[in-house]
């Protein structure tokens, strides 16, 4: 029997040195992995068996091939997809271009647009997750850092107070929840703190891939209001302001969740 | 393009039995789903898994509807010899993908 316990020890010692978002803070913060099931915990620690992986394989593929009006790649201009390493902890971040705040998926797309000329794939499909998920998979352990500035001081405020603003029919915020009710359960699932870590993530319920975005539209959903389109400022204010609310947190982009 | 993930060591030593991990994206949709309009959305499934190494049949899997999206089989192999470890996925509306491994006993 000492066999089986020492192997525990090990996948125990690995998924730490994994810094795959166990991670529990002295100041209480959480990321949603810490109270997955340990089934949950193995499927993402380990990148064989996380099906995510798939679609950040495909991304790897879309990083490489050339698209668009312009024949462009992403290698083209940026190189090797480690050159992303460190972009998806400060997104979403202020284009001085476009005069807007994009999150990462935002941004991959304006490149998309003006450099390789080529048309934005529907928001939620696969090869605009697969790539946002190879991008952001290339920070994965980094820790958050949301940077600041004008319009990102003023996203992340407009963010807070969508945040606390109570809608739907249900008449919740986000806060009622994920701050003052994290850690108890909802019908039977348990109440994360919601800390944006590892997105895009596999989650078992979509038997998929989905955004940030896709998870705040899912919820509000849940409280019966009508959700944001997909790439509404609003929602992109909520990133800004939950990204500074995790700040310092490790990213485990993908994650999986149940 | 689907494409596979395996994970499958490259050398071995002779007699040792190692683990293959394999991932495909696929929907897995069972065919016992409504869709918007209430109409059954019709089946689409990997149907099959088929893994050989050095010519011989190591495995053989049918899959069913019962199955979850992106399937992940894992199983164990006991080489000989040096060999390629070939794995075939066929299944509805003509879905095929496959993947090999070059696995050297030692």
């Amino acid at each position: 029997m000492k066999r089986p316990a020492r192997i525990w020890a090990i996948l125990v010692v690995a998924g730490f040195a994994a810094a795959a978002g166990a991670q529990t803070a002295t100041d209480g913060r959480r990321s949603g992995f810490a109270d997955m099931s340990p089934a949950l915990q193995a499927i993402q620690r380990d990148d064989m068996s996380n099906p995510a992986m798939l679609w950040v394989a495909e991304g790897e593929a879309q990083w490489n091939a050339r698209a668009g009006n312009a024949g462009k790649s992403c290698a083209d201009c940026h190189g090797a997809g480690e050159s992303m390493r460190g972009v998806a902890v400060r997104y979403p971040a202020f284009d001085a271009k476009a005069r807007t705040v994009v999150d990462l998926d935002g941004r991959i797309d304006r490149c998309r647009n003006e450099h390789q000329r080529a048309s934005s794939p529907a928001p939620e499909s696969r090869p605009r997750l697969a790539i946002a998920a190879y991008v952001a998979f290339q920070s994965r352990g980094m820790a958050i850092a949301p940077p600041t500035g004008g319009s990102l001081d003023a996203a992340a405020i407009a963010g807070e107070a969508l945040y606390r603003q109570r809608l739907g029919q249900l008449n919740l915020s986000c806060a009622q929840c994920h701050d003052e009710r994290a850690g108890g359960s909802l019908a039977g699932v348990a109440i994360p703190q919601a800390h944006p870590t590892g997105y895009p993530l596999y989650r078992s319920e979509w038997q998929g891939l989905g955004s940030l975005q896709r998870r705040i539209r899912n919820c509000m959903t849940g409280v019966r209001a009508e959700p944001y389109p997909f790439g509404a400022p609003e929602l992109v204010e909520l990133e800004v302001f939950l990204m500074r609310r995790a700040a310092g947190m490790a990213w485990e982009t993908p994650a999986v969740r149940p | 393009m689907a494409i596979p993930l395996v994970n499958a060591p490259a050398r071995v030593r002779r007699g040792e039995v190692f683990e293959v991990k394999t991932l495909v994206a696929h929907p897995m949709e069972t065919g016992f789903r409504p869709g918007m309009n209430g109409t059954l959305i019709p089946r689409d499934i990997v149907q099959r898994l088929r893994c050989r190494f050095a010519g011989a049949d190591v495995i053989d899997v049918a899959l069913s509807p019962a199955v979850a999206a992106n399937p992940y089989v894992a199983f164990h192999v006991r080489a000989e010899r040096s060999g390629t470890l070939e794995l075939t996925w066929t299944g509805d509306n003509g879905f095929s993908a496959s993947h090999s491994v070059a696995i050297a006993v030692e």
